[in-house]
């Protein structure tokens, strides 16, 4: 017995190019740190647009200039934005993020500041973010299928009842969502370190084998390049260490417990790659908590599911972040934080079974428009990976 | 009321899901995987979310929970005792 099965539906966004968001943002997008106070203030100016600052872009090259790309780009194409605003420093790049943005068919302008000034920037920008904000706002919501849902996990401030209680929980649904057919994501590349080979062993069939032991030993590969004596002060976190866990394998373990019992790990993809298939995809992608739900955000995903042991306060601007706490203790101290307490696990008063349908019916919720608890609190961490030195 | 969970009947350390642990407590633990009961005694006293040591083990030995190694023991480890990071230490990294 479950609460979603084939036929349950959500009411959503459906976008331009088929995409379903659960959200309906019109977003200022940055392109680099310059701009920031422009796009802070069209978002000052226009009641309802969002900016969404962060403090990259100049001086990046190669693989880490594409990620930067892929980022805001992805950022701007997720089906929970409904229109975009660019605004970059000078004309190029910025038409690049539109040039990508603009392949979803949605409505998307940029602005250069060079030549113009902040200023004219702003007026011309915030007339832009007005026409957007007026034809967002009567968009209606449609009853779509449950699996149109793309459904990705990270979690945070973990300790030893997130991998007793927290994390099978949201493995329980993504044993039941990978079921119908959904898009799934999970990632935190360092943080399977001493579970990988559990993790091979779910993947589908030997190429995605291969492509995730690709992508574990390439991440392994820098930490041993950068790391001093051992990581013990870092992975595990002092607040994992504090909530008791105390080695990187007792950490990964208690984490792949977000993968549930029964679903095939069916793809890999980089930082920020969109995927291109249903199923369960791995994503090589930092632990650090903004960081990744950030990465998911820009591959497309429209609900994050972010289980905690210690109380993580994260959100994203663009993605809703569903908190999930089996803690009692920080139940208790951090209820403000926590969508979903299945602490009862911890003491056998209600099943695994029982704990997933808890979480797929709070999704639900979420996806219809109830806000998050990070979304109630302004949590809005947009947080760009970087691979290296700009230039 | 379940003081302490383990995952699998082979772990050689439990997690305590409770606040208040104290030596000389006799625990009750559920190993999830075959939903039964255990017992050990606290020789120490244990916060809630740290882990409760299920048997004597000796330095070099290895840390089973989930069923495989989380580490190897580094300083002597007593059945009812606080094991962490200062008798418990990673095999990676």
């Amino acid at each position: 017995m479950t609460v979603i099965d084939k036929n349950t539906t959500f009411l959503g966004y459906r976008r331009e190019n088929g995409r379903v968001g659960v959200r309906n943002h019109v977003i200022i997008l940055p392109l680099d740190d310059l701009s920031n106070a422009a796009a802070e203030a069209v978002a000052h100016n226009i009641k309802g647009a969002m900016a969404i600052p962060h403090p990259y872009g100049r001086l990046q090259f190669g693989a880490d200039l594409d990620l930067h790309f892929r980022t805001l780009i992805g950022a701007g194409c997720n089906p929970n934005v409904a229109a975009v605003v660019v605004i970059g420093i000078e004309d190029g790049w910025t038409q690049k993020v539109v040039d990508g943005i603009a392949s979803t068919g949605k409505p998307v302008v940029g602005f250069g500041i060079e030549g113009h000034g902040d200023h004219d920037t702003i007026l011309r920008a915030s007339k832009a973010a007005r026409d957007y904000v007026q034809w967002a706002s009567e968009k209606q919501r449609e009853v779509c299928p449950i699996h149109e849902l793309w459904v990705s996990t990270k979690c945070g401030e973990s300790d030893t009842t997130s991998g007793c209680g927290a994390n099978p929980t949201v493995g329980d649904a993504f044993d039941k969502l990978h079921a119908l057919g959904n898009y799934l994501c999970f990632g935190e590349t360092t943080e399977l370190t001493g579970g990988e080979q559990i993790v091979a062993a779910r993947c589908a069939n030997d190429t995605v084998r291969e492509q995730f032991m690709f992508m574990f030993n390439r991440y392994q590969d820098v930490i041993n390049r950068h790391k001093t004596s051992d990581l013990s002060d870092s992975q595990p976190t002092k607040g994992n260490i504090a909530g008791g866990l105390t080695t990187i394998e007792e950490k990964a373990l208690g984490n792949i417990q977000k993968i549930g019992k029964k679903c095939t790990v069916d793809g890999v993809i980089d930082k920020a790659e969109m995927p291109t298939h249903p199923g369960l995809w791995f994503m090589d992608s930092s632990s650090a908590a903004a960081e990744m739900v950030t990465l998911c955000a820009a591959s497309g995903y429209v609900v994050h599911f972010f289980p905690t042991g210690q109380g993580n306060v994260i959100g994203n601007p663009i993605l809703p972040v569903i908190k999930i706490c089996a803690n009692p203790r920080t139940v208790r101290l951090m209820s403000e934080h926590v969508d979903v307490d299945t602490s009862g696990l911890l003491q056998r008063e209600i099943t695994l079974d029982q704990a997933g349908d808890k979480l797929l019916e709070n999704m639900l919720r979420t996806a219809n428009g109830r806000l998050t608890a990070a979304e109630a609190l302004g949590h809005r961490e947009f947080v760009m990976t970087r691979l290296y030195e700009s230039a | 009321m379940i003081h302490f969970v383990l995952h699998d009947a082979q772990d050689s350390v439990a997690v305590v899901v409770v606040e208040g642990v104290k030596a000389g407590m006799a625990l009750t633990g559920w190993i999830m995987d075959e939903d039964r009961m255990m017992s050990v005694d606290a020789r120490q006293d244990i916060p809630i979310g740290h882990k409760v040591a299920l048997k004597d083990l000796a330095a070099g030995d290895t840390v089973v929970k989930y069923g495989i190694s989380m580490g190897k023991v580094v300083a002597p480890i007593k059945a009812g005792e606080h094991a962490h990071v200062h008798n418990i230490k990673t095999k990676r990294w």
